[in-house]
């Protein structure tokens, strides 16, 4: 007993205070900045594997980038990659950041169904799908609930059951073989839920999108309600998200 | 009877693999496999072109470090007789033939689907219809979970056969998490495509499989990589395998019901994951390892981070595992539990980690190296019981092993150099195999080409795929209670299975 505790004592203080303004170690690589130099825009759009980007006007689609930062180093003058980690949004197109934007990618409030903040603004409960995905996105929603992250302080939990759940968060490009599974949890949630797309995977199928073993009808069929990018995502990005998008924002941000 | 015999990373000429009857072919892989104790299939998979198919097996033998190759050609049809009543380490691989390319086995005692590819020879097979083994007893009876579990975590259909408490038997369906990645990877003709592709095999094992693949690129290109190439993919894939068995270990205490080494645990991941942050800009490596350059050379900057990291880490870390280790709610929920035997780990041709849980000294490190390992003289650490309690301590003296070879390499960081990077096209008509010991064991990914330098066949090898039979048998005569710690303490990949 009074060894744990003395483990307990030598871990410190571990959490992070603010998760909205915690800074991030090294060269992570969050939202680009696209400057507005001149560049050979058919090598810097064939540079990119997954083709995240394209010319006139040069934007990166964040829901296909993998985050790799091959155009940064080929085109360092063009494209720079910021630790900004806040980059979860609401709205699809908000993913493509253009160049000379410098503001963040953020949820648009307006644009949020009203049920959300009253329902889940104080307690969400998500059951995680893993579609596909190949364990990286997993680990960093594991991460997301360790000590330092701690997202079950804002309310925000996985839980084992559908039945016990407000939405559900898919990982990884929705293959055939989980397509009907996906269905059968979405289903046996009760009204009001939400969709979470987690990862680049998930958002636009990625590098696995031309595959012919993925299916992705079921997002035909709903609306989702937040897209959390990264390959795999950050668990600030993931936390960050689910906050924007349950908690009501002022004006004053 | 002959047979090519290769090592690691090593191109050869595809004509150049001895090509014989069926006859041959069956007791060449199946003596080496009853013959030595040494011997354990790495591959055995078929290429197709037009209406031939070639198939082609690679054992791999621990004692010489060598690569025994055959090939038998066949179209298909006709019957074949199956390998895995004499040598059961060909059960999973003579089903995904026989899945892939419809080739009837003849006296497979399980010819099952593996995971429902969807290029499988038979459409009408689906992921609804698996043939369960069942027991017709009104004494037995079933619990079925997944494919979606509990926690956050890949999905798998875990089918039990349980008296009372008590498992009987496991029967695990896979295939929920196929992406037709092998395929991908020959219908890409984009290089860094391909190495990202790579990356998503197994998101957790991002290191070892992209080494892989840049080990078989290059050396299909004939490209030799520098120093600080071997020295940066080398030192990752170690910082990987702490990583992960850290994270491994926190989850076991989670499944224990010990919130402390679990919180601990859970933390002291962060640490490491976060300097591969700090080094390549992502916490898993993805984005780090490309073929024919390194993209994040390793610095004395960094180096002398990591050095700081690994002295918290070291002292936080054996600081919680003494505790657990003498902790007897711990200890008796590890120890006796979720047994494998040497005989059974043997007989399905376990590796990595399980196998040397299991008394097998087999290493990729020490057995098949190369790049830093061949100077390393690497002694795999081996555990006898086989149970969670060996896994557990295993998977804490493997950290200590890896910190103090990372330390070691810090204390000459090489060069940088300027790379070109290896040329698109490759050596025509070749066949390379190449093996990496990542932290679940051994990698396997083999490449055929075709007349222009373009990949034909691509197949793919997670440890996994042998190990997943070692889960089944290991929780038989346990509580079912017991099944999450048996399975963590494995963590098998699904996606590295399914691919």
């Amino acid at each position: 007993m009074l060894s744990n505790i003395k483990i307990l004592y030598h871990q410190g203080k571990q959490f992070i205070p603010d998760v909205t303004t915690a800074k991030v170690p090294g060269i992570f690589r969050g939202r680009p900045v696209i400057s507005t130099t001149t560049v050979d825009t058919q090598a810097l759009t064939d540079c990119c594997p997954m083709n995240a980007i394209t010319s006139a006007p040069v934007a990166i689609d964040l829901g296909r980038c993998t985050f790799c930062g091959a155009c940064a180093r080929r085109f360092p003058d063009k494209i720079t990659f910021t630790t900004d980690y806040q980059i979860s949004t609401n709205e699809r197109e908000r993913l493509i950041v253009k160049e000379g934007d410098t503001g963040k990618v953020e949820v648009n409030p307006a644009s949020v169904r009203k049920e959300i903040h009253r329902t889940f603004g104080r307690s969400l409960k998500l059951r995680q799908i893993s579609a596909g995905g190949d364990n990286s996105c997993e680990w960093e929603l594991n991460a997301s609930n360790n000590v330092q992250f701690d997202m079950c302080r804002f309310g925000i939990d996985f839980v084992a059951s559908p039945r016990h759940a407000d939405g559900i968060l898919i990982t990884g490009p929705i293959t055939q073989n989980m397509a009907r599974a996906v269905q059968i949890c979405y289903d046996a949630i009760p009204e009001p839920k939400i969709v979470v797309l987690a990862g680049t995977d998930a958002i636009s199928g990625g590098v696995l999108a031309d595959s012919p073993a993925i299916d992705r009808t079921f997002l035909d069929r709903i609306h989702v309600d937040l897209y959390i990018p990264g390959n795999p995502c950050h668990p600030l990005t993931i936390i960050n998200g689910l906050l924007d998008l349950t908690r009501k924002k002022t004006l004053n941000g | 009877m002959n047979h090519l015999t290769i090592h690691n990373h090593q191109t050869i000429a595809l004509e150049d693999i001895p090509r014989m009857a069926y006859a041959d072919f069956y007791d060449l892989n199946t003596g080496w496999i009853k013959n030595s104790e040494h011997c354990h299939c790495v591959n055995y998979f078929g290429h197709r072109t037009g209406k031939d198919l070639l198939l082609i097996c690679c054992v791999a033998d621990d004692a010489t470090g060598s690569i025994y190759v055959s090939a038998h050609p066949t179209n298909g049809h006709t019957p074949l007789e199956s390998m895995t009543a004499v040598a059961p380490c060909y059960e999973r691989f003579e089903r995904e033939l026989h899945e892939n390319f419809g080739i009837p086995m003849v006296n497979h005692p399980w010819l099952k689907p593996v995971r429902y590819p969807h290029h499988r020879a038979d459409q009408t097979q689906t992921m609804d219809t698996y043939p369960f083994y069942s027991i017709d007893s009104e004494e037995l009876h079933e619990v079925g979970v997944g494919p979606i579990h509990a926690g956050i975590i890949e999905p798998g259909h875990f089918r039990f056969i349980c008296n009372g408490e008590q498992i009987l038997h496991l029967e695990i369906q896979l295939g929920y998490q196929h992406r037709g990645i092998e395929a991908l990877m020959v219908k890409n003709k984009n290089l860094l495509r391909r190495a990202t592709l790579a990356e998503a095999i197994a998101g957790d094992t991002a290191i070892g499989h992209t080494t892989t693949f840049c080990n078989v690129w290059e050396s299909l290109s004939q490209w030799e990589p520098t120093p600080d190439v071997v020295y940066a993919r080398t030192l990752a894939l170690e910082l990987e395998r702490m990583a992960i068995h850290t994270g491994d270990l926190s989850a076991v205490c989670t499944d224990v019901a010990y919130q402390l080494g679990s919180s601990v645990l859970g933390r002291l991941r962060t640490p490491i994951v976060n300097f591969m942050q700090e080094w390549g800009g992502n916490r898993l490596g993805k984005g780090f390892v490309r073929p024919g350059q390194c993209v994040f050379p390793f610095t004395s900057q960094l180096s002398d981070r990591l050095t700081t990291i690994f002295t918290e880490y070291e002292r936080d870390f054996n600081e919680i595992m003494d505790e657990i280790f003498q902790l007897p709610s711990a200890l008796s929920r590890f120890e006796r539990t979720g047994v494998v035997s040497t005989e059974d780990a043997r007989a399905i041709g376990a590796v990595g980690m399980v196998a040397r849980t299991c008394g097998i000294a087999r290493d990729i490190r020490a057995t098949h190296p190369t790049g830093l390992y061949t100077t390393l003289a690497h002694a795999p650490i081996v555990k006898h019981h086989g149970d969670v309690y060996a896994r557990v301590s295993l998977r804490r003296e493997e950290i200590a092993q890896s910190m103090a070879y990372v330390r070691e390499w810090m204390n000459t960081i090489p060069e940088s150099s300027l790379h070109t990077e290896p040329a698109q096209r490759l050596q025509p008509n070749a066949f390379t195999l190449s093996l990496t010991e990542g932290w679940r064991g051994e990698i396997c990914h083999c490449a055929i080409t075709d007349d222009n330098g373009d990949l034909a066949t691509y197949k793919i090898k997670d440890p996994s795929f042998h190990n997943w039979m070692a889960l089944a048998l290991a929780v038989r005569n346990n509580e079912i209670s017991d099944f999450p710690i048996c399975n963590k303490s494995f963590n098998l990949s699904y996606a590295g299975h399914d691919l």
